[in-house]
């Protein structure tokens, strides 16, 4: 692997360019990773986050000492857009012992993209109550893979419990164009959000 | 390397509080000045020099160098404090209660345009 810190495509295109969080989760395993490696432009990073045993995460220096302190490895990406504006991709544990990083990773966030794995559709209760928690905007994006059965619509979004507004995508985590598409219906939604929450 | 040697809370001369709190991990930080300090910590050090060739989010300064992100704020909100390096703060998609819909059909707009 080349060194990445030799070359200048590591940093920003332009100092000045603003930064919008969008986040990426859903079950352990569900492609976090991969659509992260799809749509990042820069080699894809993972940062490390304290957390104590409980699930607290550790923003100061107090805790170092204390032997329950772990730290968690997220999946981190960029995708500039154009020069001025880049979308950088917080991949984020969707379990619920994560309850607290989430709620500091959510921060300032956009909204969220929710994968889900229709194989194992149960893995994602989890992370949807943790949204309902965080009152994070989002749509949710079904990682196909080869064996995934395909159910009805209705039966997915019941499973789910979404609202008739949330987008339902499908998408392959591996192929740029359909998770472009599934960032671009998250974009799309919380554009059409006030409308509908006015209605 | 013999980092993993020494606790990371020594490496910030045992200070344990950002002293700015608004420090983010998409804060955007550039290095003030074209050289290293002498007088600058090891860890303070690695900041700045992975600063010298452009700009990087602290999140990704922290993943580059393999240290919480907790620790880099605090070594950022150190060299920030010492003058060494800048702080631009992100977008906060937080200030109002729906987000902003001119920021919101410039991303529909770039996403767009990748496709």
């Amino acid at each position: 692997m080349d060194s990445a810190r030799s070359s200048r495509d590591i940093y920003l295109r332009n100092p000045d360019q603003r930064l919008v969080k969008v986040i990426v989760s859903g079950p352990f395993g569900v492609g976090k990773t991969t659509i992260i490696r799809t749509l990042s432009e820069i080699p894809p990073l993972q940062t490390e986050e304290m957390m104590t045993a409980t699930g607290a995460i550790v923003d100061h220096l107090d805790g170092v000492r204390d032997k329950t302190t772990t730290t968690v490895g997220l999946d981190y990406g960029r995708m500039s857009l154009g020069d001025d504006l880049a979308l950088c991709l917080f991949g984020t544990p969707g379990q619920q012992r994560f309850h607290a990083l989430w709620k500091d990773i959510t921060r300032g966030a956009l909204g969220a993209l929710i994968l889900a794995d229709t194989r194992r559709i149960a893995d994602s209760f989890e992370v949807m109550g943790l949204i309902e928690e965080q009152g994070i905007r989002y749509a949710v994006a079904l990682n196909v893979f080869p064996d995934s059965p395909a159910y009805p619509e209705a039966d997915l979004r019941q499973a789910l419990d979404l609202a008739p507004e949330t987008p339902l995508i499908t998408c392959d985590a591996r192929d740029r164009d359909t998770s472009l598409a599934a960032l671009l219906a998250l974009a799309e939604h919380l554009l059409a959000l006030p409308a509908l929450e006015q209605s | 390397m013999n980092r993993r040697l020494i606790p990371p809370y020594l490496w910030t001369g045992g200070r344990t509080h950002p002293s700015r709190n608004v420090l983010d991990r998409l804060s955007v930080l550039r290095a003030a000045g074209d050289t290293v300090p002498r007088d600058v910590t090891p860890a303070g050090r690695r900041v700045l020099e992975i600063l010298q060739d452009g700009a990087l989010p602290l999140a990704e300064v922290a993943a580059h160098l393999s240290l919480p992100v907790s620790f880099v704020k605090v070594l950022v909100s150190d060299l920030f404090d010492e003058g060494l390096l800048t702080v631009r703060a992100p977008i906060a998609a937080e200030a109002g209660p729906l987000p902003d819909q001119q920021l919101l059909e410039r991303v529909i707009r770039g996403l767009r345009a990748l496709q």
